[in-house]
């Protein structure tokens, strides 16, 4: 395991901040352009100080306001909230009913607690490159969906410092979700339900046909070879008894049950692949025999796949607006890692490991207490350029985007009078 | 919204149908369903303006209740189509023989005066929308399938129809989307960005790709209705902002503010049909006198006690104790009959119907402008209409002097548990003016209930129906069935 306790000292983090952190960037991409429009400037910031202070309803003019707040308070982690109707810093001067969250990047939050119950490597708060696996196919899902079923384009996704992984969509369409919709698109998405006491997380099938919805038939397919190679192979899901009994649970023929029950239990240590295979080959059996419950057994397994590597979202932060999330590039305070963003074309072999982190990158710099001057881009010189670059290019299609839009709205007909 | 200014007739509107083939081209409505884009520009009399809304609103009210009620869709189709039929009937247009545009005009009106009535904060809108909603997809779910495809023409939602080479493509995605296990044949599909469909996506009821959602046939008033939802909702945002102009019709206010009370106290038995029972249970004329003994509170016992001695209660006496007995199940029928006994002998069958049967029925929204006056609270029996030298209405703990007071209540509820060991501690509160703890604690007292926890749970009196709903809920506990047994048989 990774040394827990990185240093973020005060004064390393002051250095951070003035040095380090890609403040140009975080502009542009809350901003979405280079004339600070109100999706800056009735943007709510919240800052955690230490000793658990937090701050709600910060709100800047220019990028040049939040650094200096930014600096002076020095805060452990600070958050992005919703773009409201008033600008958040006058909340308790305007009427209730004109201070309403009216824009926001849709978000998702994936934590590695939630597949504990799955995972066998580690626990708790460790994370390794083997665990990071599920948090990786649950990206691989969701980014599609996001994209093919909903047609977002502009996803950014960031590594959150320690086990999990943040999602922002950026969309215009995206900013502009009414809570209720974003409701549905968690309906939408959330598969794995059920708490502790339920074996059967994944109750997804149409009650008469048994048939899986096209959306979900899709993931499974992405998903089933990251299945024998993460959750058979790596992991062995189904060797120690918690675990293929788990697994027994979820056959819903009892005779399969049964049978299976009583192979396993005189080979406790037959490995994961196995004991899959096992499955498959009741489930030829029962085909064979034209039973009747051979589609049932079919979903089950298909099922059993879902159920470990369906990505597992919390689900509150995506449905209201006024929901608060870890600015990208703000420093873990357990790890001292950088939430920098993930390509999710690569998301399999990103490894939680290998981010740079605080202490790293100021030993980078050479001279990490030399503060005299202004050091805007100090980032270049380090290991977190690549990283910067990645977000840079991300916002410039954001943004030309964005320009195309407005051109189109300022020709399209007016409809204010 | 209602100025002349820039009013302009319906009739000229549809002068241009007139050229048309069409039989239905005298029609100032042409459809039943409205989403009431436009607002009412002709003159309302302001009875109307009241009335009409105080009709729809015992539809909207119904259907709250009947949410708060569980009821299943059916039974809330039938009883609102029941309270449709009597407040608001709604005719398609093949019904010849009757004034459909009367029919429409009155709900035309009647939402616009609501919306005025309800957009004044976020929880009167949010009911008032999924009230009106709910109301649009009943009449739109009972419409003439023909019509109701006429209407749809009419507007545009923003479906489009998926064609057949998009269909054949998706054919296995679009069946396996679909919550039914049998293909529909020929089943249509129509295209709409996933926004406009929350409802489907939600449920994952639907194929959706590049951000549309693939909608059959069946599930497309689904559509209608989020559109309806979403129209409104906008409608009464812009209402709200354009609200402060009207503050300036002191006519109109008083209306709109008592609309939207009634609605936000959450009774909607104050406006409910008088002869629905609210509480389950018929009341009648016979049963008054027992019911006044053991559950009533002091107003109403000295006024049912006064009423049977005198043989008469002045006006604000009979209409204080009138809607109290109103509200506690006693039909417009019983309520003549036991006015009329109760007055006896004392006056001519002539008298009572000429002077009294007219305020009976006017206090049951019966009469006059037809408002469902609900009961007096313990606030307005204390404020209002303050009692006169010869009223016995009023609040006994507020409007008897102090000896008269100890008198009444040791003769009242002498047999019910209520010594003069108790007496100073009422004359405590009554001195304080605190009457409702004053009368909370005489509940106690004869219900046996230890001091402090009022009607159950601490709860004070603030409602004379209150105090005698839940006197007769303590009663019926106490005598119901011991033998549990006697049940299960």
């Amino acid at each position: 395991m990774q040394p827990e306790f990185e240093s973020t000292s005060p004064e390393l983090m002051l250095a951070f901040y003035r040095r380090l952190y890609p403040f140009k960037s975080l502009f542009q991409w809350l901003n979405q352009g280079q004339a600070p429009s109100k999706l800056f400037s009735n943007r709510e910031f919240a800052f955690t100080l230490p000793g658990d202070v937090y701050l709600r309803y910060h709100s800047f003019d220019t990028m040049d306001d939040l650094k200096k707040q930014i600096v002076k308070l020095n805060p452990s982690r600070f958050e992005i909230g919703a773009i409201y109707s008033a600008k958040p810093r006058d909340k308790k001067t305007v009427r209730p009913t004109a201070f309403v969250p009216q824009q926001r990047e849709l978000v998702f939050d994936i934590d590695m607690t939630d597949y504990d119950s799955v995972r066998t490597c580690c626990s708790g708060k460790g994370i390794c490159k083997r665990c990071w696996g599920f948090i990786s196919s649950a990206v691989i899902v969701l980014d599609t969906a996001l994209r093919d079923q909903f047609g977002f384009k502009h996803l950014l996704w960031v590594y959150s410092g320690r086990r999990g992984i943040h999602c922002w969509v950026s969309d215009q369409e995206a900013m502009t979700l009414t809570d209720e919709q974003r409701k549905a698109i968690m309906g939408w998405l959330e598969v794995v339900k059920g708490g502790k006491e339920m074996h059967k997380k994944v109750n997804v099938r149409m009650p008469a046909s048994r048939s899986l919805h096209p959306a979900l038939e899709g993931a499974v397919g992405r998903v089933s070879g990251v299945f024998s190679e993460l959750v058979l192979e790596d992991q062995e899901c189904f060797q120690h008894e918690d675990g293929w009994r788990t697994l027994l649970e979820l056959i819903p023929d009892k005779a399969v049950q049964s049978t299976l029950r009583e192979q396993w239990e005189e080979d406790p240590e037959r490995s994961s692949s196995k004991k899959w295979e096992d499955c498959r080959r009741q489930l030829k059996k029962v085909e064979q025999s034209g039973g009747k419950q051979a589609a049932l057994l079919r979903a089950a397994l298909e099922d059993v796949i879902l159920q470990y590597l369906y990505p597992r979202l919390d689900a509150e932060v995506s449905k209201h607006r006024n929901h608060l999330l870890k600015a990208p590039f703000c420093v873990h305070p357990g790890t001292g890692r950088i939430c920098v963003p993930v390509d999710p074309q690569h998301v399999k072999e990103f490894n939680p490991e290998t981010v740079p982190t605080l202490g790293q990158l100021l030993e980078e710099l050479n001279d990490p207490t030399l503060i005299e001057g202004e050091h805007h881009s100090d980032w270049q010189k380090t290991s977190l350029r690549p990283y910067v670059e990645m977000f840079d290019q991300y916002i410039n299609k954001l943004m030309s985007e964005a320009r195309a839009n407005n051109k189109v709205s300022r020709a399209g007909p007016k409809l204010e009078f | 919204m209602f100025s002349t200014r820039d009013r302009k007739p319906l009739d000229q509107r549809t002068d241009s149908h007139f050229g048309q083939v069409d039989d239905l081209a005298y029609l100032k409505y042409r459809h039943r369903l409205n989403f009431y884009d436009e607002p009412p520009l002709f003159d309302v009399t302001l009875e109307e303006f009241e009335t009409w809304a105080i009709d729809r609103l015992r539809i909207l009210a119904e259907i709250e209740s009947s949410a708060a009620r569980n009821r299943t869709l059916e039974e809330l189709k039938s009883v609102t189509t029941a309270q449709c039929n009597k407040y608001l009937p709604l005719n398609s247009n093949s019904a010849i023989g009757i004034d459909r545009d009367s029919e429409r005009k009155k709900d035309h009106v009647s939402h616009f005066v609501l919306r005025l009535a309800f957009c004044r904060s976020e929880e009167l809108r949010a009911r008032f929308v999924k009230a009106e909603t709910t109301l649009f997809r009943i009449r739109y779910e009972l419409d003439d399938t023909q019509e109701r495809e006429t209407f749809l023409s009419t507007r545009d939602f923003g479906w489009k129809a998926v064609d057949e080479e998009e269909r054949e493509k998706y054919s296995k995605e679009l069946r396996n989307a679909s919550s039914t296990t049998k293909e529909v044949p020929g089943e249509r599909y129509y295209k709409v960005h996933w926004t406009k469909v929350p409802d489907l996506i939600e449920k994952r009821r639907v194929f959706l790709k590049e951000g549309y959602a693939y909608v059959p046939s069946r599930e497309q008033s689904s559509i209608v209705f989020q559109a309806f939802q979403n129209h409104l909702n906008a409608a009464l945002q812009m209402t709200a902002r354009a609200l402060p102009r009207l503050e300036e019709d002191t006519r109109v206010l008083p209306i709109l503010n008592h609309l939207s009370q009634g609605f936000l106290s959450g009774v909607p038995s104050e406006y409910a049909d008088p002869n629905f029972e609210a509480n389950g249970e018929e009341i009648t004329a016979e049963m008054v006198d027992d019911l006044s003994r053991k559950h009533f509170p002091m107003c109403m016992r000295n006024l049912h006690d006064n009423l049977r001695k005198d043989h008469h209660l002045k006006h604000y006496g009979r209409l204080q104790y009138g809607l109290f007995l109103k509200v506690l199940g006693l039909s417009i029928n019983e309520a003549l009959v036991f006015w009329r006994q109760s007055f006896g002998a004392s006056i001519t069958e002539d008298k009572f119907n000429k002077e009294y049967r007219y305020n009976i029925r006017h206090s049951y929204g019966l009469e006059g402008k037809r408002a469902n006056y609900p009961a007096k609270s313990c606030q307005r029996i204390l404020t209002n209409d303050q009692p006169g030298p010869q009223d016995s209405h009023g609040c006994p703990y507020r409007h008897f002097s102090v000896d008269n007071l100890q008198a009444a209540l040791l003769s009242t509820y002498g047999s019910q548990g209520f010594t003069s060991a108790d007496m100073p501690e009422i004359l405590h509160a009554v001195n304080g003016g605190h009457y409702h703890v004053a009368c909370t604690r005489v509940f106690e007292i004869t219900h046996g209930i230890p001091k402090g926890q009022g009607m159950g749970d601490g709860e004070s009196v603030t409602h004379p129906n209150r105090y005698a709903a839940r006197s007769r809920e303590l009663w019926k506990e106490k005598h119901a069935p011991k033998d549990d047994q006697m049940i299960v048989d």
